[in-house]
This record gives structure tokens, C-alpha cells and sequence, in this order.
């Protein structure tokens, strides 16, 4: 074990883990961030992403060695911000959120693209969200959710 | 439980190598999923393992004397934004797997790991790129990836070195062509990929260079057909297209295996030669 220190969602965090363990891993049982999902655990599916440094990362893949000095950002902290505000009601007007199991690393998925470039075209929101699965909504309406708070959010990002 | 090193600078990385023989764990996104357990369990790694990610002398990309020095700890994302990798890298890269995956993925690790559908080592070794291997009290040598991967997860690394940078020589060359064959857009390891560039010099071939990965144990190319090619005057090279065609599928003898079959990879490999070859002379580029 040892005492791993970094920032969730800005604040100060120090958890005594083994340096092995799954950023997701902690950050749902030990954190109660359960907005971020294990779905396929190898990094295909995207349902366990946040940001670390303000990059996109699949969590599942991160050991806890490599969380050390950074920030990490989760739904719960993002959701807060005007930035997750406008995101999530856009996936909430377009439809984009179905079973929601997909939604977390979605709307995470979408602000690490939209950081980089505040107005994609459809190309490169697909792109932007191509490690990311959903089974339900065939991606259209998320993508339009994207395009909307692109448009709504002009100026935040 | 296995031992867990962490060390704070490479030099101490170095040390503890060559006293322990860790596992050097780069991004993780190979060795992480290969020993995952249950969730909430650790990985289950064969042996010790050395987290060298961090380590500040194996980042950045620089240019120096010709040459891209690519640090083993640079993300995949690093190398897709920089200007200064070769294209046919960065194209490469672009098509590897998903935005978090490349803002996690290293170089090194692609090379490391030496899966055969590793797409970016198919663009190394079509670039002619070398290996740097570090050892204690300054010990170092420089490998092409070629000779450096031997097979499928074998490299030709010894227990008590880590690898530290990527060398690739710079070239001038007339267009990159970099095709990757998968099942899904995102995410999927290559059925097959073919990566290749060509200089024209006066409508002349003045080099070439083809590479396909995926179809062996280990990246084909061939220096002979190459070689063969090279001197030909761009206009007269589709008289002999069906013969260079020919000469490649003596040496492409694919395997079946989840993603694909031998006969499907074969004919997908052949067809992208002949395509990139046929756009010698009808694309424009600087002779």
C-alpha cells in the first residue's frame, strides 16, 4: 500500500492504496464517483472515462502509480460546472440519453473534445466520441446533443 | 502480492531493472487489460512491476542531426499533434485505437508489447526507425524496430534494459500512403495495415518503401522487391505492376485467427499494394 495524492474534482485527495489498483476501481468503491461504469474494462467501450488532466483517459486502464500529483475530473464534479449544466441538458433535449449507462463517459468524452475544439462539425464529434459505445440511441441524437450545447455554450468552452 | 516500483528518476529506474527485472509499464493500456482481474481486484502480474510513465528523461519530441527523437514515455496523442513526426507516423497513429486510449498509449509501449497488429510499429519500420536501449552505468545500444521485435510479444530487449527513445531519420519523401483494415472505426486491432511512402526524383523512383503488418509474426517488408522497384521511370512502372503483385505474395503468408482469415488478409494486403503503386504517377506531389 501507499498514500497516493492528486485532485478530484479540486479537492485534495490522499488514499492509501495499493499502487496497482484501478483508478476506477477507487475512484467507485472507495470514492462513491459512481458515475463512472465499468462496462467492458479493456478499454473498448468508454463508459469508465474522466479526465485526468484535463485528458480524456479510460479509467479502467489507469493504475493508481499513475494518478499521483494529478487532477482528475468526474461527472460528479463536472456536473456541477456551467459547462456539464449545458452539455447535460442538451443530451436531455435532444434524447441523447437512453439507459444512461453510456451518459457519464459521454458527457466527459464531449467536454474533452469540445476544450479542444469549442465547434465541431459532425466528423469530428464522431470522432472526438469514437472510443465511447452506446446500444441505445444509434449515436444521432448524442451527437446532435453535442452540436447543441456547441451552439448554446458559445463562449464557455 | 508482486513488488511494486516506482522509481523517481531514470537512473534509478535503470538500477532497480537491473537488480529486480520488473516489467516496465508504460501508458498500461496493453498490460493493464492483459492481467486484469475481477473488478475491484489488482492486476494479476506475472512478476514485479516498474510504473516509469512519470519519469521526466523519457518525455518530448525533439529534432536533431536529421533525426526525430520520440521519448518512450510521449503519449500517442503527443505524437499525433506534433509537427515534426513524419507523417506516415502521425497518419498511423491517428487510426490507433480512441482519444483516451492515445492520451494514455505510448510509442514504447506499442514496440514493447510487439503485437504483430501493432500499427504504429508498421510505420517504423517503413520509416527505418531504431530503438534506444538503456542499461545501467551508461550502457546503451541503438536497434532498428525491425530486428528489435523477433515475434509475436518477442523483442530482442534484455531483462535489464528499458527502452528510452524512438530514433526515425528524416526523409524527403513525394506522398505517404497509410491504410488500415479493421472491423470497427475506432478501437479495433487491424486485420491488416500497410503503410508505405515513395520519392520521385526527375519521374524517376529514386525509393520505396512498403510494409504490411499484421500478416506475419512479425512486420513483412522486402529490401529486394523494393530494390527491384527503385530505378524504374514512374510511367513504365504498371507494365510490371502484376510482377512486383507476385513477387509480394510469395511473402505474405497471413494465419487465420479472430479477426481474419489467411485468404481475406492476403488479397486485402495484395490489392493495397497495387493500389498505392498505381497512384505512382497519378498523384500529384513535388518531384
Amino acid at each position: 500500500m501507499s498514500k497516493i495524492h492528486f485532485t478530484l474534482n479540486g479537492k485534495e485527495m490522499e488514499v492509501d492504496v495499493h499502487p496497482s489498483k484501478r483508478l476506477l476501481d477507487v475512484l467507485r468503491d472507495t470514492l462513491a464517483q459512481t458515475s463512472v461504469k465499468e462496462g467492458c474494462g479493456e478499454g473498448e467501450c468508454g463508459a469508465c472515462s474522466v479526465l485526468k488532466d484535463g485528458l480524456l483517459v479510460n479509467s479502467c486502464m489507469v493504475p493508481m502509480a499513475a494518478v499521483e500529483g494529478t487532477e482528475i475530473t468526474s461527472l460528479e464534479g463536472y456536473r456541477n460546472t456551467d459547462k456539464g449544466k449545458c452539455l447535460i441538458e442538451a443530451f436531455a433535449d435532444t434524447g441523447a440519453v437512453q439507459c444512461g449507462f453510456c451518459t457519464p463517459g459521454m458527457v466527459m468524452a464531449a467536454e474533452a473534445l469540445l476544450s479542444e475544439n469549442p465547434a465541431p462539425d459532425e466528423k469530428e464529434i464522431r470522432r472526438g466520441l469514437s472510443g465511447n459505445l452506446c446500444r441505445c440511441t444509434g449515436y444521432d441524437m448524442i451527437i446532435k446533443g453535442v452540436m447543441l450545447a456547441a451552439e448554446r455554450g458559445k463562449g464557455l468552452w | 502480492m508482486v513488488n511494486t516500483y516506482y522509481p523517481g528518476n531514470l537512473e534509478e529506474a535503470l538500477e532497480i531493472r537491473n537488480q529486480h527485472h520488473p516489467i516496465p509499464l508504460m501508458g498500461g493500456t496493453d498490460l493493464m487489460v492483459k492481467y486484469r482481474s475481477w473488478a475491484g481486484s489488482l492486476p494479476e502480474f506475472p512478476g514485479p512491476v516498474m510504473y516509469i510513465n512519470h519519469l521526466k528523461e523519457l518525455q518530448g519530441i525533439s529534432k536533431n542531426a536529421g533525426s526525430v527523437y520520440i521519448g518512450a514515455g510521449t503519449t500517442l496523442s503527443e505524437i499525433e499533434k506534433s509537427r515534426i513526426v513524419p507523417l506516415l507516423l502521425r497518419e498511423a497513429v491517428e487510426e490507433m485505437a480512441a482519444p483516451a486510449l492515445r492520451n494514455l498509449g505510448t510509442l514504447a509501449g506499442n514496440i514493447g508489447n510487439a503485437s504483430p497488429a501493432g500499427d504504429a510499429v508498421c510505420a517504423l519500420v517503413v520509416l527505418d526507425a531504431s530503438v534506444k536501449l538503456e542499461s545501467i552505468h551508461g550502457g546503451k545500444r541503438v536497434v532498428k524496430v525491425e530486428d528489435f521485435i523477433t515475434g509475436p510479444g518477442k523483442t530482442e530487449l534484455k531483462n535489464n534494459e528499458l527502452i528510452t527513445w524512438i530514433i526515425i531519420p528524416q526523409k524527403e519523401v513525394s506522398f505517404v500512403n497509410y491504410r488500415k483494415v479493421g472491423t470497427r472505426k475506432a478501437n479495433a486491432l487491424s486485420k491488416l495495415s500497410l503503410c508505405s511512402d515513395v520519392k520521385i526524383k526527375n519521374g524517376i523512383i529514386d525509393d520505396i518503401r512498403i510494409a504490411v503488418g499484421a500478416v506475419g509474426p512479425t512486420v513483412v517488408r522486402s529490401r529486394i522487391i523494393e530494390e527491384r522497384i527503385i530505378g524504374n521511370r514512374v510511367e513504365e512502372l504498371s507494365k510490371k505492376i502484376r510482377a512486383i503483385i507476385e513477387d509480394y505474395s510469395v511473402i505474405i503468408v497471413p494465419i487465420d485467427d479472430q479477426r481474419s482469415t489467411s485468404a481475406y488478409r492476403k488479397q486485402v494486403a495484395l490489392n493495397l499494394i497495387q493500389q498505392f503503386l498505381g497512384r505512382i504517377g497519378k498523384e500529384e506531389y513535388i518531384d
